[in-house]
C-alpha cells in the first residue's frame, strides 16, 4: 500500500504545485455556463415585424392595439407600417425585417360575420427560434382575440392546468450539471489521460518499472490520483456553478452528500474509461488528438444540451451507453429536482459499475514491462 | 572465487525479425565499474533494460545479484538501483520529496528513509538543496540528484544508462569522481553504458564494446588498448590528396594500419610514433609535399572500436524518430 500512497502523493503533490491543470479543468465549464446559460436562456425581444392593413376597419386597430401592447410589455417585437404586402415579404426575405403581418381586405366584415377571418403571418422560418417565439406570440395575441368578451356560464371547453413541480430552470441552471460533467472530463482528460501518456514519454514511467512496485499498486496508485483530481474539479464546479446559477440546494447537507457520490462514481467512471482508452497508448499526441473527438462522442448524446427523446434511434443508443448521460442525470435530479437518494441510485449504479468494469478490463491490458 | 554481481550468458532479444541483441555473455565482478560501449543504436541500453527487468530477455540468462531476472524480476529489483537516459525526477518536486517518493516505492521504512535521504544527499552533495524544486537545479545538479534517487534504498548494484549524456565537461568529471567514491564507500557494483570513450577510459574498471547488438571487445582499457596492433597513432594531414598516399603510407616501416579521414588527412597505428613521423616528414620533403600538420599520441578506445567493428564510434546511428517533449518553460537546460 506504501508504494500505491507514494504514486498518489508524487501525483498530487505535482497537482497543486502546477493550478494550470485546475484553473484549466474549470475555466471552460465556467465559461461556458457563463456564455451559453446566458446566450441560450433568454427570451427574445426586439424583432420587427411589417403590418401591411388591407382594412383599416375596427378588428384591424383592435388587432394592432394588441400588437401595441406587446410592443410595449414583453417587447417580443415592434411594428413597423407598410403599404405593400410584396415589399414586406422582400424585406423579410432580406432580413430588413423579421416577418410580416398581412390584414387582408374585408377582415373585420369576416370577424363580425364569423365567416372564417384570416390574418397571414410572413416569418423567416430560416431561424427557427426567432420565427417560433414570434409565432408562439402571434398565437397567443390571435386565441385572446378569439375569446368571447363575455364568457358562457357554462364552460363547455376542456381546460389544461399545468402544475410545475419545480421553480422556474432558466436555461443556466439547465447548463449546470453538463458543466460539472466537463469540468469532470478536462479534469480527467488532462490530470489522468495526457499527464499519464507524457510521464510515459518522459521516462517516469520507466523510473517507476524498475522499483519493486506491483502492477496492481501502479494501476490503482495512477487510477485513485487522477480519480481524486476529478473529485476536487467536480466539487469546485458544483459549488461555484451553483452559486453563478442561484442555486441554493449545495447548502443541504443530504444534497451534499449526494452530490459527493454522484462526483466520486462520476470520477471513478470517467477515470476508468479514460485509462482503458490511454492503457497502451504511447504518444503524447494522442490524448490531444482524442480530446474533442471523445467530447464530442459523449457529452452532446448525453442529453446535456438537447432532450435525448428527440434523438433518432442511432444516437439514441449511443447515449444509453455513454456515462455522461447518467452523471448529468444524477446531477440534475439533485442540483435542479432535488429528486433524493432514489432519483439517481440507478445512475449512481451505472457510474460505478462502468468505472470498475473499464478499470479491469484495462488492468491486464497494462504493461508491467516496456 | 565469489559470485559475480551480474552474470549474462548467451542473451538475445529480438523484436519481430530484428536481433537488437545477439548472444551477449560477460560477466560484472562485486564493486567492479563495468562499463558498456557503443554508439546510439548499438544495444546498449537494451542490454541494461533486460538485466533490470524492463524488458522480457527472448533467450539466454541474466543473472542479477544472484537472482534471475526472468523468474525472480522482484528480488533483482529490490537489490538494483536504475537510473535510465531521461531525467525521471520530478521538476515540480523538490530534491527530498523525489527521494522520499522512490524511497516508499522500494518500501523502505520511515526511519531509514530519512536516514538514507540525508546520506545520499550527502554523498551527491546536494544536502543544502535538499528543499530546492528540481526544476531550478541545472543539468549536472540533476543528474546527481537522479543518482541519489538511485541510491536511496541502499542497492548493492548500480546500473546507469548514459549518466553524462547532455552534461557539459565540469559536471561529466564531477559525476565521474562521484561514482568512483561510491564504490568506494558503499562497495557498489557499477554498471554504465555511455558512448563517450574517454568517460569510459577514465572511469570502468572493465570495458564491453558493443556493436549491432554483439560483443565485439572485452577487457580492461589497457588491454583493448594493447590488443590493437601498433603502440602509437600518428595523424598526418598533407597539404594536397593524391591515390598514391595510402600505398606509400602502409610500406613505411612499423605501420600496421592505414585509416584515411578525410582529404589528405590519414591516421597511422604504429608500433613506433618516433620513428614513423621521422620517415613522413622525410617522404613528404623527397616528394616535395607539404604537410599541413602532424601528431602523435598513444592509441585510444577509438582506435580499438575502429580495430574491432571498422567503423568510428563518433558515426552515431541516427535513432528512429521519436517524439519529445518541448522543454518545460522555465526548466533549466
Amino acid at each position: 500500500m506504501i508504494r500505491m500512497f507514494a504514486i498518489v502523493e508524487r501525483e498530487m503533490r505535482k497537482f497543486f504545485r502546477s493550478p494550470m491543470l485546475m484553473i484549466m479543468s474549470l475555466m471552460m465549464p465556467i465559461l461556458q455556463l457563463l456564455i451559453m446559460g446566458n446566450a441560450f436562456g433568454g427570451k427574445i425581444v426586439g424583432e420587427k415585424i411589417a403590418v401591411v392593413d388591407y382594412d383599416h376597419g375596427p378588428q384591424a386597430v383592435r388587432l394592432r392595439e394588441a400588437f401595441d401592447s406587446i410592443a410595449v410589455n414583453i417587447k417580443t417585437f415592434t411594428t413597423v407600417d407598410y403599404t405593400d404586402e410584396v415589399q414586406a415579404r422582400e424585406d423579410v426575405r432580406t432580413g430588413k425585417i423579421n416577418a410580416a403581418v398581412i390584414i387582408p381586405k374585408q377582415y373585420s366584415r369576416r370577424v363580425y360575420a364569423q365567416d372564417k377571418p384570416v390574418i397571414g403571418l410572413v416569418v423567416d422560418d430560416s431561424d427557427q427560434f426567432s420565427s417560433g417565439s414570434i409565432e408562439g406570440e402571434m398565437q397567443s395575441v390571435v386565441a385572446a382575440l378569439t375569446t368571447p368578451v363575455i364568457q358562457p356560464r357554462m364552460a363547455s371547453q376542456i381546460a389544461l392546468e399545468i402544475v410545475e413541480l419545480y421553480p422556474y430552470v432558466n436555461y443556466l441552471k439547465f447548463l449546470l450539471p453538463a458543466c460539472v460533467a466537463m469540468a469532470m472530463y478536462i479534469s480527467v482528460m488532462i490530470g489522468g489521460g495526457m499527464l499519464y501518456i507524457d510521464d510515459k514519454a518522459r521516462g517516469v514511467h520507466e523510473g517507476y518499472l524498475v522499483t519493486p512496485i506491483t502492477k496492481l499498486e501502479l494501476v490503482f496508485g495512477l487510477n485513485l490520483a487522477a480519480a481524486i483530481k476529478a473529485v476536487l474539479a467536480g466539487i469546485c464546479l458544483t459549488v461555484i456553478g451553483s452559486l453563478i446559477a442561484g442555486l441554493g440546494v449545495i447548502f443541504h447537507p443530504v444534497a451534499d452528500l449526494e452530490l459527493l457520490a454522484m462526483i466520486i462514481v462520476t470520477a471513478v467512471a470517467f477515470n476508468g474509461m479514460m485509462f482503458l482508452l490511454m492503457v497502451r497508448v504511447d504518444d503524447p499526441l494522442t490524448p490531444r488528438a482524442m480530446f474533442g473527438v471523445l467530447n464530442m462522442l459523449l457529452f452532446y448524446p448525453s442529453g446535456a444540451m438537447y432532450p435525448i427523446a428527440a434523438f433518432p434511434p442511432w444516437l439514441r443508443a449511443l447515449s444509453v451507453i455513454d456515462p455522461f448521460t447518467y452523471c448529468i442525470d444524477g446531477f440534475k435530479a439533485i442540483l435542479l429536482k432535488d429528486g433524493g437518494f432514489t432519483a439517481i441510485r440507478f445512475d449512481l449504479l451505472f457510474l460505478f459499475v462502468f468505472g470498475i468494469g473499464t478499470l479491469l478490463i484495462a488492468t491486464p491490458l497494462f504493461k508491467r514491462t516496456l | 572465487m565469489s559470485t559475480p554481481a551480474i552474470a549474462v550468458e548467451h542473451i538475445v532479444k529480438r523484436y519481430g525479425d530484428f536481433e537488437a541483441v545477439k548472444d551477449v555473455s560477460f560477466s560484472v565482478a562485486e564493486g567492479e565499474i563495468f562499463g558498456l560501449l557503443g554508439p546510439n543504436g548499438a544495444g546498449k541500453s537494451t542490454l541494461i533494460r533486460m538485466m533490470t527487468t524492463l524488458i522480457p530477455l527472448t533467450a539466454g540468462k541474466a543473472i542479477v545479484a544472484g537472482h534471475d531476472v526472468a523468474k525472480e524480476a522482484d528480488a533483482v529489483r529490490h537489490l538494483i538501483g536504475v537510473i535510465p537516459q531521461a531525467l525521471t525526477s520530478d521538476p515540480d518536486l523538490t530534491v527530498e520529496e523525489n527521494l522520499s517518493i522512490y524511497a516508499k516505492l522500494y518500501s523502505v521504512p520511515k526511519a531509514e528513509r530519512v536516514k538514507n535521504i540525508a546520506e545520499v544527499l550527502e554523498a551527491v552533495d546536494l544536502t543544502k538543496w535538499r528543499g530546492a524544486q528540481v526544476k531550478t537545479l541545472s543539468g549536472g545538479m540533476r543528474r546527481r540528484v537522479e543518482i541519489a534517487r538511485g541510491l536511496v534504498h541502499n542497492p548493492s548494484i548500480f546500473f546507469l544508462d548514459e549518466p553524462t549524456t547532455g552534461l557539459d565537461p565540469v559536471s561529466r568529471i564531477a559525476v565521474w569522481e562521484m561514482l568512483s567514491n561510491l564504490r568506494a564507500k558503499r562497495n557498489l557494483s557499477i554498471l554504465i553504458t555511455t558512448h563517450y570513450m574517454d568517460e569510459a577510459d577514465k572511469l570502468c574498471d572493465r570495458i564491453a564494446i558493443v556493436d549491432h547488438g554483439k560483443l565485439v571487445a572485452l577487457g580492461t582499457p589497457i588491454e583493448l588498448k594493447h590488443s590493437v596492433p601498433g603502440a602509437n597513432v600518428v595523424e598526418v594531414h598533407f597539404d594536397r590528396e593524391t591515390p598514391e598516399w595510402q600505398a606509400r603510407l602502409e610500406c613505411l616501416d612499423g605501420v600496421t594500419s592505414v585509416q584515411a579521414e578525410s582529404e589528405g588527412f590519414y591516421r597511422v597505428l604504429t608500433s613506433s610514433g618516433s620513428k614513423t613521423t621521422m620517415q613522413l616528414v622525410e617522404l613528404a620533403a623527397s616528394l616535395g609535399e607539404t604537410l599541413t600538420s602532424l601528431s602523435v599520441q598513444n592509441t585510444t578506445l577509438d582506435d580499438v572500436f575502429v580495430h574491432y567493428t571498422g567503423r568510428q564510434l563518433r558515426d552515431e546511428q541516427v535513432k528512429p524518430p521519436v517524439f519529445t517533449l518541448p522543454p518545460r518553460p522555465g526548466a533549466q537546460p
